[in-house]
């Protein structure tokens, strides 16, 4: 179950780091000021896309430990999948085109707002129609084209989005400094008020609906620890906020995310697709699983851990005068 | 089963893969050619090798970047579109494919930082070695593909429980015969796609009149090395044949338009096989026994033609038959281009001949082409198969999925695609029009390994030293 632990590691680190970078995309559409604008870039720039590769991770570990998982749930989610690969695209170009255009900067400002929203939903969508189970017969998805569609998956949808926000308002918090910090800072209580009122909705909504999962939950009370330290953490952030602690509200909201990362793996436990396929269904022959353990599992995947450590560290601190970074950016036609 | 969803699937692939092949290809190459003129400017201190260097770096940083962007889109599809054979032929293309993107991540990414930001900052000996680890990354990228796509060609080293090809020897899968042929003709394949893209930007650079020691150095490194190269790449196409014979007889039928079985066999050249009626109208034929010595080496091997394969068996003969010609041809003229330019290169004589640096200028796009079609030639004509023998195309599909959404998703990945390509690509001929400027360039102030194409962002940039013509380093402030 090495492989378990490996595929819950990158998920997490995907949705943790590509959360911010992901959330502070949305927050971008809020401000049209150009300065105001480029420091919010300059904070996530340079570590965007070696946040997305975790994706990329997640996706082919899945395939390689867990085939029969890969296969029902990639092409369950074909058309959602689809949409999100187009807004991550796009978002991830903006970065590189937007700062060499100048009449077509609107185009980029769009592609990397408008991407992030609607690869954040989609995220929170799939999230949201797992939890509800997918139908699934004969180790194949049995749904409709549209099957992962529910009220409970735009939800979660929603709820995502202003989750990834409020990651991102505190990643901005954290790197930077004057106007866009107490912009950021004043962002925060509404978008921590707002996740809380869409988790009480979705708690609601899914006693309502009698969801599968919350049978889980009423059987095995132990598990609302990790609620607990979820509450915990969001006191610690509110605390941090109020007394404009900049480093603390990012790292506690960090831990809520680990929180309901691990309420839910937990609740899935010991399926993998809930309700349908379990971990030991999904996992591949011994001998795939041996081939992926002794080289890609044992040493390349802890270089990976190292090297994401060293880029993270590399761009610590403010990006306070980053905006010198793009600034030459309005005074300079590009080079034709 | 949706006949439509099926075709449009395979239409999305197609277009998916080919675009994202341009890119690898053109890298792999790039990078090795980046290894050797770090090594040249180690050995010789020349500094026109430091400023090719650098220029070439940056066009390495945005075809990298592009080619990333549309590998991630390759990462979902086995799943989306052909859910059946991720399901089926999973316990092995994953762990594959898991191999690539973990090297992938871990030698060219990280060591890629160091040869976009590290040279200030690491001793001269170690920016080598980084720059062999990016090359050696990609290398190595291109090998795990090659076993995966070479195991769909020739499975081998497999089992069948349950309806899942579970894998028994590890050993067979990698070490394959047919890896070791196939794995070659793609690298030295990407090597001369380098090698023309350099040369042919040299030819460009002296057709103006600009950037003298830079392009010769670009126009003879490229053209010897392609001299030297395209012979060999000959033998390891001729050697592909081979396993195609004996592996793939269905294949190398449609190829040689050989519709009946022959022994010996004579050879095609060229034709417009008539698939209704089974024939080819207006051939041209090399008589027998030459079609067997081509194929097998042999005066008087019997070649297998398709009458003799099952109906629902056959591939399509059009494509691979055409698509074979055009990249022996691609390859052909690539030779008599490398061939004459080195010696005129090698007589000095090259600067004069207008003629000939056109011809070069003008001959980048064959490797592309060449690369493009021969993979059509092999994957068309792998058809019905998905994995051959094992697999058919038509039950690897995601069994539910309906014409109308693979055609729109089909639709935004063409939109997506022209929208940024056509960028990058404008991007790049920027890049190459404005050619290796006098300027070195040092990092910008926020950058990390993460983000290859801010090396090219020219407004992040520090100013940097001026070197001049003569290589010495002159203060900023001059």
């Amino acid at each position: 179950m090495f492989w378990t632990a490996i595929l819950a590691i990158s998920i997490l680190l995907y949705v943790l780091l590509d959360g911010f970078d992901l959330g502070v995309g949305m927050l971008f559409a809020a401000t049209h000021d150009e300065a105001r604008r480029r420091s919010m870039m300059s904070a996530v720039a340079p570590i965007w896309d070696g946040n997305e590769t975790w994706l990329v991770v997640a996706g082919v570990v899945l395939w390689a430990a867990f085939p029969l998982a890969y296969s029902i749930l990639l092409s369950a989610f074909y058309l959602p999948l689809l949409l999100m690969l187009a807004g991550l695209i796009l978002r991830g170009v903006a970065f590189e085109y937007r700062s060499r255009a100048e009449r077509s900067r609107w185009i980029w400002d769009a592609a990397f707002s408008g991407g992030s929203l609607v690869a954040t939903f989609i995220q929170g969508l799939m999230v949201g129609a797992l939890v509800e189970g997918l139908p699934v017969s004969d180790g194949r998805y049995a749904g409709g084209i549209f099957g992962w569609f529910s009220p409970f998956a735009v939800l979660c949808g929603i709820g995502l989005c202003l989750a990834y926000c409020l990651l991102g308002a505190c990643w901005l918090v954290r790197k930077c400094e004057g106007e866009v910090r107490d912009i950021a800072y004043r962002q925060i209580p509404p978008l921590a008020i707002g996740l809380l009122v869409f988790l009480l909705i979705v708690f609601a909504y899914a006693l309502a609906a009698n969801v599968p999962v919350m049978n889980l939950w009423l059987e095995r009370p132990y598990l609302l620890v990790f609620p607990l330290i979820g509450v915990i953490a969001a006191l610690m952030a509110a605390w941090s906020v109020r007394h404009r602690r900049d480093g603390v509200p990012f790292l506690m909201v960090g831990v809520i995310f680990l929180a309901a990362f691990g309420t839910l793996a937990i609740s899935f436990w010991p399926y993998m697709i809930p309700f349908s396929i379990t971990i030991e269904q999904a996992a591949a022959p011994p001998s795939s699983l041996a081939f992926i353990f002794w080289g890609a599992g044992l040493f390349v995947f802890p270089l990976m851990l190292l090297y994401t450590a060293i880029s993270l560290s590399a761009f610590r601190g403010k990006v306070a005068s980053a905006s010198d970074y793009h600034r030459e950016a309005t005074s300079r036609q590009p080079p034709s | 089963m949706d006949g439509l969803a099926l075709l449009l699937s395979r239409l999305q692939f197609a277009f998916t893969v080919s675009f994202h092949i341009i890119f690898p290809s053109f890298t792999i190459g790039l990078a090795a050619w980046l290894t050797v003129l770090e090594a040249l400017y180690l050995r010789t201190g020349r500094p026109a090798y430091r400023v090719v260097f650098e220029f070439w770096l940056k066009i390495f940083g945005v075809a990298f970047g592009l080619g990333v962007v549309s590998g991630i889109v390759m990462a979902f599809q086995f799943g989306t579109n052909w859910s059946e054979l991720s399901r089926m032929s999973g316990p092995i293309q994953g762990p594959l494919l898991l191999y690539e993107t973990f090297t992938a991540f871990a030698l060219e990414a990280s060591f890629f930082g160091i040869l976009l930001f590290g040279r200030p900052r690491v001793p001269p000996w170690f920016y080598f070695f980084s720059t062999a680890m990016v090359a050696l990354g990609t290398t190595f990228s291109a090998f795990w593909i090659m076993i995966n796509n070479s195991w769909m060609q020739a499975p081998i080293g497999y089992a069948v429980e349950n309806g899942v090809y579970v894998p028994t020897d590890w050993f067979k899968i990698i070490f394959s015969p047919v890896v070791w042929v196939r794995f070659p003709h793609m690298l030295l394949a990407s090597y001369l796609t380098g090698a023309f893209c350099v040369a042919a930007t040299g030819a460009w650079y002296m057709l103006r009149g600009k950037f003298d020691a830079e392009a010769r150095i670009m126009l003879r490194m490229g053209l010897y090395l392609a001299a030297v190269l395209v012979p060999v790449q000959l033998v390891f196409g001729h050697l592909c044949g081979e396993y195609v014979v004996s592996r793939q007889p269905s294949k190398m039928a449609a190829i040689e338009a050989r519709w009946r079985d022959e022994k010996p066999a004579s050879e095609v050249l060229l034709a417009w096989p008539d698939v209704v009626n089974q024939r080819n109208l207006f051939a041209i034929t090399l008589p027998a026994p030459l079609g067997s010595l081509i194929d097998s080496d042999s005066l008087s091997a019997a070649e297998v033609g398709l009458a003799s394969i099952p109906p629902q068996d056959r591939p399509p003969v059009l494509i691979p038959f055409f698509t074979f010609r055009i990249m022996v041809g691609c390859g052909l003229i690539m030779l008599a281009l490398a061939w004459a330019g080195s010696y005129l290169a090698a007589k000095g004589r090259i600067e004069q001949s207008r003629l000939i640096l056109w011809c070069i200028f003008l001959s980048f796009p064959l490797p592309h082409i060449a690369i493009l079609t021969g993979w059509f030639t092999a994957e068309v004509g792998r058809q019905p198969w998905t994995v051959y023998g094992v697999l058919r195309t038509a039950d690897a599909l995601t069994p539910f999925l309906t014409a109308r959404v693979a055609a729109v998703s089909l639709v935004v990945f063409c939109a997506v695609y022209s929208f940024i390509f056509g960028f990058g690509v404008l991007y790049i001929y920027r890049l190459l029009r404005a050619g290796p400027v006098d300027r070195l360039i040092l990092p910008p102030i926020a950058a990390v390994p993460n983000r290859p194409m801010s090396v090219v962002d020219p407004h992040a940039h520090v100013r940097a030293p001026e070197t001049r013509r003569d290589g010495a380093v002159a203060p900023a402030g001059e």
